[in-house]
């Protein structure tokens, strides 16, 4: 489809005709952030950012590096727990419930909310036991449906179905990736957290997860962070621009930040004159 | 187009003297290994030229060596019950040792907060690792025969020397296997809504457990090879005694190798190289088994 780009738009937004469907589903805030700050140490990562992520729709999180996106996702799922110098401030509520109250365990929010990394990190276990272990640690037995429905939710089902029993490590990088998302929507999780998940993939690897996201978001919401622009624009319905010192400058339509973004900066950003 | 010559191009360029250096640093490199290993060569060489005069010269058959108990008279000598003492010996330290010292490797490593604390028991692990062993087997007999316990000469005693010795060998082997477990598959399983435990039971210590068995089976061939702690906690040497547990007395294979080779008879001489011959055997055999573990998975990882 190589259409004529209007001058006006800096980046194409071409959409599918799948998410001009899911564009009509009125937004329903499953996720959101209230006056959210986060500090490493004495650094300032995350700067009062508010923010309402809708359901079954897919969000971007772009801007240039060390501007706080990929903090901010990893504040959703509380990984940030691991990092001891790292201090979170404000709500992170999801339906409804403040992640980051005393009474929220962080393994069982994990189990809702499933997280997708930037370099493919499969288990050293077979493609199988990748598979079944978010299950397995819930104290539920996984069963070969479960096993075939994940890895056809990743699409990969055709190219593995075969070799079931072997390790996760003999894929190719874009097949781990696809094993890891596998992996994270085998427990049927709510919310899907991507972490720049094609960056460290080739271009066709990269391009069969996005067309895996525009499916996922049937079932899934997905949060994804990208350092591509284009990237952003062709697979998100919402984009939220962060910009350095962890500040959220325009969170909306994906369209409208590529087309007509409200604030100078993110124009500036997108066009390229800085970031 | 002609070439144009050498000197013309690169004559500016003086490399004489660097070539002459990296010449003589590569000889003295390959001269350093070659010393070393010929040592040990010599060393194998001369034990087992020993070792084949007792077969030849004193016609000591080897089944016969091996299943005949200590005595005296050195034609009925053999290494059955040294050889059944030190088994004993491993495989109770190994059992105490292997709990305790993966254990303590999986708290520093994965559980620990890096305190200062931590950080200086860190640190000290591997100078314990250093102390003569000696000084284990005199802290044994101090307080398990000599002092507070009063247990005696038995094989637990020396168990527990050779435990001591070799335990924080096997916590810093451990603990760098678990270290080679990339963060990122940690992660990967805390993003899943593991709990701290599974993910070190169910992706940590499978990935890590090659490094560790590896190290441990090193760690124990160590211990096979003691003398000196088992000889500060009383063992005794090529008597007609065959243990039979951990509270009976303590003899090893190493003492008894020891003892003979102080005897005046040559024929003790010869039956000493027949026992480090039984020695070597069983470590080259363990060495073996470790470096196929480790071969076998190392690329499993990363």
């Amino acid at each position: 489809m190589a259409t004529q780009e209007p001058d006006d738009k800096l980046i194409s937004t071409e959409v599918s005709a799948d998410e001009t469907v899911r564009n009509e589903r009125p937004d329903e805030t499953v996720l959101a952030a209230k006056d959210l700050d986060v500090y490493y140490g004495e650094d300032r990562a995350i700067d009062d950012v508010s923010i309402e992520i809708p359901e079954n729709k897919v969000t971007a999180l772009i801007g240039p590096s060390g501007c706080g996106k990929s903090t901010f996702l990893r504040c959703i799922n509380r990984m940030n727990d691991q990092i001891d110098v790292c201090r979170v401030d404000g709500d992170v509520v999801f339906k409804g419930k403040n992640v980051y109250d005393g009474d929220v365990d962080p393994v069982a929010l994990r189990r809702k909310i499933g997280m997708v990394f930037q370099k493919p990190n499969p288990f050293p276990k077979s493609i199988r036991e990748n598979v079944t272990y978010g299950l397995e640690v819930q104290g539920k037995p996984a069963t070969e449906g479960d096993v075939e429905r994940a890895l056809r939710g990743a699409a990969l089902y055709e190219e593995v179905h075969d070799k079931l029993d072997t390790s996760g490590l003999d894929l190719s990088g874009g097949q781990q990736q696809r094993l890891c998302i596998a992996r994270a929507i085998a427990p049927d999780p709510e919310v899907i957290l991507m972490d720049e998940p094609t960056s460290a993939l080739d271009p066709v690897a990269a391009s069969k997860i996005e067309d895996l996201i525009d499916t996922l978001v049937e079932e899934y919401t997905v949060i994804i962070v990208t350092h591509n622009m284009q990237q952003a624009a062709r697979i998100s319905d919402k984009t939220a621009v962060f910009l350095t010192g962890g500040e959220l400058v325009e969170f909306d339509d994906t369209a409208t930040i590529f087309e007509n973004p409200a604030d100078s900066r993110v124009e500036d950003y997108i066009t390229g004159k800085f970031g | 187009m002609s070439t144009p010559p050498m000197d013309e191009l690169f004559g500016d360029i003086d490399l004489e003297w660097e070539h002459r250096k990296n010449r003589a640093f590569r000889s003295l490199c390959f001269l350093s290994s070659i010393l070393g290993l010929a040592a040990l060569a010599l060393l194998i060489a001369d034990v087992l030229w020993e070792a084949y005069r007792g077969v030849s010269e004193y016609d000591i058959g080897i089944i016969h060596f091996i299943t005949s108990t200590g005595s005296v008279n050195p034609d009925r000598a053999g290494m059955y019950g040294a050889l059944v003492g030190s088994v004993l010996l491993i495989v109770l330290a190994s059992i105490m040792t292997f709990f305790i010292g993966v254990g303590a490797a999986i708290y520093l490593e994965e559980y620990a907060p890096d305190t200062r604390l931590v950080r200086l028991i860190d640190a000290n692990l591997a100078n314990l690792a250093g102390v003569p062993s000696v000084v284990y087997g005199l802290v044994c007999f101090g307080l398990l025969i000599n002092g507070p316990l009063d247990l005696g000469r038995i094989i637990l005693v020396g168990a527990i020397a050779l435990a001591l010795v070799v335990l924080p060998i096997i916590i810093v082997s451990a603990m760098e296997a678990l270290r080679a477990v990339p963060d990122s598959v940690r992660n990967g399983s805390y993003a899943i809504g593991a709990t701290r435990w599974q993910t070190i039971r169910r992706v940590v210590l499978p990935a890590a457990m090659p490094g560790i068995m590896t190290g441990t089976i090193l760690a124990i061939a160590n211990a096979w090879g003691q003398t000196a702690p088992l000889l500060m906690v009383g063992a005794i040497a090529s008597a007609r005694h065959v243990p039979t547990g951990p509270f009976d007395d303590i003899t090893a294979l190493t003492v008894t190798i020891f003892d003979w080779a102080f005897r005046f008879q040559d024929q003790f001489h010869v039956l000493a190289a027949m026992g480090i011959v039984g020695l070597l055997v069983v470590l080259l055999g363990m060495n073996m088994v470790a470096i196929y573990i480790r071969s076998r998975y190392e690329k499993e990882l990363s």
